[in-house]
């Protein structure tokens, strides 16, 4: 397996910690003017999403790890698996609900969406940034409110739940920031 | 990179002009004092044989290896044992590998010297030059000791191993693959908790290190012993390391051994010592403190730059 030395991390590059692959972050070269070197290292863990701090000795190495994202398009759901198919060879992969986390929740079908494989695996599913979804349950709409602030939840027909403007109605589609879960606007008809 | 725009500078004209400008003050500042500009060779036939200094080669044309100073010292030592006096010099050092927000592998330290002075008549010049270059500028002053007490409650001459892990645990570090060398856990500790601290409110002269931490200082005898060495700190960086200068050849060549013996045991290859500082030592060196301080980061201190890069026309990959 390849390794990688301390001096060669930068952001974005894929090792394995404890078993797991992560992403470097951010990389610190630390040294005293006569002392021991180290790199000071935010790690994103590819499995979990969580992001740690590491100190490693100068000079030291890890192992890399085999992750690559691909575009791939989501196709359907049989409930345990999500599946997508890569565009360019039609190749299809079933990711587990761990690895689609908060994704599952946006996605109808026919996105696409970046997948990170570790070892050709699915370990986690990123949706596009931004989608558009209809509204299935919420609160009618209140005319002429469309100045005031106030928002209320609506169920979209994934199943997710955002708030958005009281002004918005049953049935309407709406975008949104997946990234942060956000009502963004009315889709544009 | 963007290739089509790595021609350009890391610094601006702003920059530049900053440096010169500090260069101006520091050699009138030097000048007043009668302490004499010197250069020195760049290119040795010894190297430094600290094993945390990593020397970058030059090959000649004979098969035989030249090795790029990572500081002045030597050299300016014979001058010293010369009976040169007082001198300074402004000079690029190299030490390969050192890359980062702090480091260029090739950077500028001002060194001087002072005979029949120590490091606390030292750090009173040093502080002196500090408030020339930004006037309000009052340094504090603390040992080595008395910071890991105050921000670790322990006592870095005694502790063992076990008792700097556990602190590095309660800091919340998590270090990969560090073994027992106590050194290397002080280090991790000064570096990662205390350094970042020093120097917030003011510049902050840290004296008195572990004697195992001496390099090139003499050691003051005493329990602990400590080595009479002292490093200054502005805004959390380290600006400048300074020694009671060792000048007992015995010692000087016993640690030069014993660099290396660590080297060998660290997987580096050793380092061919300089036989000529010996011979000066040898033939007498003056009682003297000298001092290293970084230019880069302090111009960084000066104006307010994040990163070396800002300070440098051509940073490490522009080169």
């Amino acid at each position: 397996m390849a390794q990688y030395a301390t001096n060669q991390f930068k952001s974005g590059l894929k090792i394995l910690l404890d078993g797991d692959p992560c992403a470097i972050i951010e990389n610190e070269f630390v040294k005293p003017g006569k002392g021991q070197a180290f790199n000071r290292v935010k790690i994103r863990n590819l499995k979990t999403g969580r992001v740690i701090e590491r100190t490693f000795k100068s000079g030291e190495t890890v192992e890399a790890a085999d992750v690559v994202e691909t575009d791939m398009q989501y196709l359907y759901t049989d409930g345990e698996f999500w599946y997508f198919m890569n565009p360019e060879n039609y190749e299809q992969i079933a990711a587990s609900a761990t690895a689609m986390g908060d994704a599952a929740k946006w996605l109808k079908g026919e996105e696409i969406c970046t997948v990170t494989l570790w070892n050709g695996e699915p370990i986690s599913v990123t949706p596009p940034n931004f989608v558009t979804l209809q509204i299935t349950e919420t609160d009618p709409g209140v005319r002429g409110d469309t100045a005031s602030g106030g928002s209320k939840p609506a169920t979209l027909e994934t199943g997710a739940v955002v708030k958005v403007p009281l002004f918005i109605d049953n049935g309407e589609v709406i975008k949104v920031d997946t990234r942060t879960g956000e009502y963004v606007g009315r889709a544009r008809e | 990179m963007n290739p089509d725009l790595d021609w350009r500078p890391g610094a601006g004209r702003e920059a530049l002009a900053q440096r010169a400008g500090l260069y101006r003050r520091l050699r009138r500042f030097m000048d007043q004092r009668g302490i004499l500009e010197v250069e020195t060779p760049m290119l040795s036939r010894g190297g430094a044989t600290d094993r945390h200094l990593h020397s970058l080669a030059c090959a000649q044309p004979d098969g035989s290896r030249r090795w790029l100073h990572t500081s002045p010292e030597f050299p300016m030592k014979r001058l010293l044992a010369a009976g040169s006096g007082a001198i300074y010099q402004i000079c690029r050092v190299f030490r390969e590998g050192e890359r980062g927000r702090l480091h260029n592998p090739e950077f500028t330290l001002l060194e001087w010297y002072r005979p029949g002075f120590d490091h606390h008549l030292l750090m009173d010049e040093l502080e002196e030059l500090l408030a020339e270059l930004r006037p309000g500028w009052r340094c504090s002053r603390v040992t080595y000791a008395g910071v890991f007490r105050e921000r670790l409650d322990l006592d870095p001459h005694e502790a063992q191993v076990e008792v700097l892990r556990e602190a590095a645990r309660i800091a919340g570090l998590r270090v990969e693959r560090l073994e027992g060398d106590r050194d290397d856990w002080l280090d991790l500790l000064f570096s990662h908790c205390i350094a970042p601290t020093l120097g917030r409110g003011g510049p902050c002269l840290v004296h008195d290190y572990p004697a195992s931490q001496a390099a090139l200082a003499r050691v003051r005898p005493g329990t602990p012993p400590v080595a009479e060495r002292f490093e200054l700190f502005i805004e959390g960086m380290e600006i400048a390391n300074g020694f009671h200068e060792l000048t007992d050849a015995a010692e000087q060549e016993r640690r030069f051994l014993e660099d290396n013996r660590r080297r060998g045991e660290a997987g580096l290859p050793a380092m061919p010592p300089d036989h000529r500082l010996l011979a000066a030592l040898e033939a007498g060196l003056p009682d003297c403190a000298g001092v290293a301080v970084g230019l880069d980061r302090l111009l960084m201190a000066l104006h307010g730059h994040r990163h070396i890069d800002q300070v440098l026309a051509f940073p490490w990959e522009r080169a």
